[in-house]
């Protein structure tokens, strides 16, 4: 069985048959070929499938592709503006915020998510906010470094 | 302009594409008719298959085909061990990659289902029959070395793999003439190495050619490509390895794992490309994991803190099979570490390597040398609180003096180079150790106890040369090797055979070439990772990729280098011997003005119109490098947490890394290396374990029973380094990807059980969790007269 979907990702609208039970990761993915979401685990802990869901972040492997019916998604491939990189992607590069990248989409995208909610956050609230996206190249300093230079705050700098 | 290339912390080269989402990764890899595989693995720890039938599954919607081991029958030999240890009784037992008759640890693999989607792949496991007479099981190294253990391989009494011993100076006369001996019982538990991207494989076989292509997440792609031609018995010129962007490794990608195996045979079998992508509970379940020691350690000393000797007995847990490379870590890259920074008499240490029903143990960051630094770490601690003294005085007192140019030590080794007495010093004048001391002289704070924590340690890096490959019973060479190709413009492509995965390459490899010919680091690209496009390389793993291919790529570079000098004198009118270079110039002695630049001479020797008689055209070199001994990293850790006595919380107050890697060619990826590598070793201390059940399940078995530190856990880590150029690397450099894990676990876990030992604490097991911390103080309460 499959129902119709449509589904916005990064401005481009996707209208699809899926299974009802197809997650929204796969329907990324596999559906529509945009591979920069990434899979990383299968309990929701890891982080690295974190997108936007009309402007909010989600680990798209906790929802089915049919929750996302009629949303706007936005994946790591819909960030920058045209060749322009968004601040936090600079910021991840300038400061040194990924070695081997897989968990970048989505530590980009929770960090989206964090500034959005806390514009001038503090190391412990960047540290905090990131909790739940794992890295195990960074050991997270960079990334801290990276958030702090994107949200354009020396707030917590020792 | 060289000075500015070398050293200096420019953006990675790889990072736009990883930061957009524009890499590509082997699961994001689609080919036309692509199928999709799931393996069906066993629940059991251990297990007799007493029946096996796969016709409900082959007959499932979207199912292309079902194939168990019968199917694989003299079509895919089993996964080799690669490491021969010799003089050790090794026994290796065959590791099917589609179980035969037995299965030995959960996970192991039963059935493989092929179809059109991975959902239709994965639903058809269900539908895959398979009835299992379960056996015993043993998961603890100790526990299946002893008799009435069950028993793993027919063939293999007892269990034992292995027993190697390493024996240097008269380890008996120093217990003998000791004043004071300390022991203690360590349990490096077995962690699980979490790259954040989990495994997978892309076969492709055309029929047609019989040529197999594989996309696979791997360390080292020209290992995989030669195993597979004897696993598979293709024609090695017919197959192609290519490790796309892989997300990380830990060692845990160094491995040629059954799984790609049999999706290979799944592609050669049906004609079309198959893709199978690990969960990450498989992750857990089956892809290498590491440690997995039980130590028992003896150190003996002078009342003075002058150590004696030291004396171990390892049993190292191998899980079910052995895999690609794991006999050499417990004991080659353990067992030769063990006189670390110290001027040490004598040692000797017997390791028994155990088959038990877990998961296959490899490598793992650091890969035997965080197991032999924590031991010899632990016991300078417990020396210097049985002698009163400070443990920073204890290992004052024993360090190796500063050398330049070879220190012998006790197992054989020669070390480069180093200077531990300044790595102490510097680290302890940073974090003000006195004061430190001094705060935690003055009692806890709140209930808050305050522990400061070392470890200085030394580790080998730069795995070579070849002869010492043999000897140890490698079964392949430890060199490595470097193309660098001038095109007309003067841009420059460098191939190398080691495969980088996260650590930069692409770009300090550019840099090494931009500082050696002078050409901007953003005009080289690095090609890495593709058996058909790059060179033969023995991968990247044990730090060894700028160790050894970075020399690779500067000899190179100086090759180029020479043969542009020519050009650049023809070109000049004047001798050979009368020119010079520097920063990409060359020019007559003492007429700079005049001068070409390698972009002039790269143009010439592409486009040939007038070339000195005798040089070749084209601006190309290569260097297969070989070097003449290990590097030896060093450095002296510092940490400080404070211990909660209520409820046995832990917090990681401080860290202080200083680490000696020679001269850094970009200190932005050093630290984050730093960074990186100490996180995994604290994981190690305070939270993360891999624990099975009596039975052998693997209770652990995600990431959210399995804790791996989290940004919220931790503090900033405070980076500071030495500089001592190894004297036999033409760049001097001695490589830095381990260091941190090698050193951090050991500092976390003195650090920790320094701040227990008001409360009578001496030893608490990995990982130092509240519940075990909380324990640990009131048993010793219970305990105290």
């Amino acid at each position: 069985m499959t129902v119709p979907v449509s589904i916005t990702v990064n401005g481009q609208r996707y209208d699809r048959e899926v299974e009802p039970r197809l997650l929204l990761v796969h329907f990324l993915r596999e559906v529509i070929g945009s591979t920069g979401t990434k899979v990383g685990c299968d309990t929701s802990q890891c982080g690295a499938c974190t997108v936007l869901l009309d402007g909010i972040s989600l680990k798209s492997c906790t929802a089915l592709a049919v929750q996302a019916d009629g949303a706007e998604v936005t994946t790591i491939e819909g960030l920058a503006a045209g060749e322009a990189l968004h601040p936090l992607q600079d910021a991840f590069w300038e400061k040194h915020g990924l070695q081997c990248g897989f968990c970048t989409p989505g530590m980009i995208m929770a960090s989206h998510e964090l500034l959005r909610v806390t514009p001038d956050p503090s190391d412990a609230q960047i540290r905090h906010g990131l909790e739940g996206n794992l890295c195990r190249c960074t050991g997270y300093q960079n990334i801290v470094r990276a958030v702090r230079q994107a949200a354009g705050t020396t707030a917590g700098q020792r | 302009m060289s000075t500015r290339i070398f050293g200096s912390g420019i953006r990675r080269r790889e990072d736009p594409r990883l930061i957009t989402g524009s890499a590509t990764y082997t699961d994001d890899l689609t080919l036309p008719r692509m199928a999709h595989a799931a393996m069906l693995r066993s629940p059991h720890a251990h297990a007799r298959i007493t029946s096996i039938d796969t016709s409900r599954a082959a007959a499932a919607p979207g199912v292309v085909a079902a194939y168990t081991h019968a199917d694989t029958e003299g079509a895919v030999a089993p996964a080799p061990c690669a490491w021969h240890l010799p003089d050790s009784d090794l026994k290796m037992a065959d590791y099917h990659c589609l179980a035969k008759d037995v299965v030995r640890y959960v996970g192991d693999i039963v059935a493989v289902v092929v179809a059109e989607s991975r959902y239709a792949a994965e639903d058809a496991l269900e539908l895959v029959d398979v009835g299992y007479e379960p056996l015993p099981a043993v998961i603890d190294p100790e526990a299946a070395a002893a008799e009435g253990a069950p028993q793993l391989h027919d063939e293999i009494a007892g269990n034992q793999a292995f027993h190697w011993q390493v024996a240097g100076g008269d380890v008996d006369a120093a217990f003998a003439e000791a004043e004071v001996v300390v022991s203690d019982r360590i349990i490096q538990q077995r962690l699980i190495p979490n790259a954040m991207e989990p495994r997978a494989a892309l076969a492709s076989y055309t029929r047609a050619t019989g040529e197999l292509t594989v996309w696979n997440t791997t360390q080292n792609p020209h290992i995989v490509r030669f195993l597979t031609s004897l696993v598979l018995g293709l024609s090695e010129d017919k197959i192609r390895v290519i490790a796309p962007e892989v997300g990380g490794g830990f060692g845990s990608k160094i491995a040629a794992y059954p799984a790609d195996f049999v999706t290979m045979f799944c592609s050669r079998k049906l004609g079309r490309p198959v893709k199978w992508t690990e969960t990450r509970t498989e992750n857990y379940q089956a892809t290498t994991h590491g440690r997995d020691h039980v130590q028992q350690v003896e150190l003996a000393a002078k009342k003075d803190g002058t150590v004696l000797g030291l004396r171990c007995t390892v049993h190292a847990g191998m899980g079910a099979y052995l895999s690609t490379a794991a006999p050499g870590i417990p004991t080659i890259l353990h067992g030769l570490m063990l006189s670390g920074v110290y001027t040490m008499p004598a040692v000797r240490e017997d390791v028994y390597g155990i088959y038990t029903n877990g998961t296959p143990v490899e490598a793992y960051r650091g890969a035997g040398r965080p197991e032999a630094t924590f031991m010899l770490e632990r016991m300078m601690d417990v020396l210097a609180a049985r002698l009163d003294m400070d443990p920073a005085d204890v290992r004052r007192k024993n360090l190796i003096p500063r050398f330049e140019d070879g220190h012998d030590v006790v197992t054989s080794l020669t070390y480069d180079s180093g200077d531990y007495p300044a790595a102490l010093d510097k680290v302890l004048s940073h974090a003000d150790y006195a004061g430190l001391r001094a705060r935690q002289k003055a009692g806890p704070a709140n209930g808050a106890y305050l522990g400061l924590g070392l470890a200085t340690y030394v580790e080998i890096c730069g795995l070579g040369p070849s002869q010492v490959a043999g000897a140890i019973g490698f079964q392949g060479g430890l060199w490595e090797s470097a193309i660098v190709r001038f095109h007309p413009s003067g841009k420059v492509h460098v191939f190398i055979g080691a495969s980088p995965h996260g650590q930069g390459e692409e770009t300090t490899f550019a840099q090494i070439v931009g500082s050696e010919l002078g050409v901007d680091p953003q005009d080289v690209k690095v090609f890495h990772g593709d058996t058909d496009n790059t060179p033969m390389g023995w991968g990247t793993y044990g730090s060894r990729t700028t160790a050894v291919g970075g020399a690779a790529l500067a000899l190179t570079a100086r090759k180029i280098r020479d043969k542009a000098k020519v050009i650049a004198a023809h070109l000049l009118e004047a001798a050979v011997e009368d020119m010079e270079y520097e920063d990409g110039k060359f020019f007559v002695k003492g007429a700079p003005d005049q001068h070409k630049t390698i972009g002039d001479i790269a143009l010439m020797a592409n486009v040939a119109w007038n070339m000195p008689k005798g040089v070749e055209a084209g601006l190309e070199a290569s260097t297969f490098y070989d070097p003449p001994n290990f590097t030896f990293p060093f450095g002296a850790h510092l940490a400080v947490v404070e211990v909660d006595a209520e409820t046995g919380a832990v917090t990681l107050k401080r860290y202080v890394a200083l680490d000696d890697c020679g001269p850094q060619i970009n200190p932005v990826i050093v630290e984050g290396q730093v960074h990186g590598g100490v996180v995994q070793g604290v994981g190690q201390a305070l939270w993360e374990e891999a624990v099975y059940d009596e039975g052998g399940q693997l209770v652990t078995g995600s990431m959210l029973d399995y804790a791996l530190p989290r940004a919220d856990l931790l503090p900033d880590i405070e980076v500071l380094s030495t500089v001592t150029p190894s004297p036999h690397h033409p760049l001097g450099v001695k490589g830095i990807g381990e260091a941190g894990t090698i050193a951090s676990t050991a500092a976390v876990y003195n650090a920790v059980l320094d701040a227990l030992r008001p409360l009578g604490v001496s030893s608490v097991r990995m990982p130092l969790t509240p519940e075990r911390v909380w324990q640990a103080i009131r048993d010793a309460k219970k305990s105290a007269p």
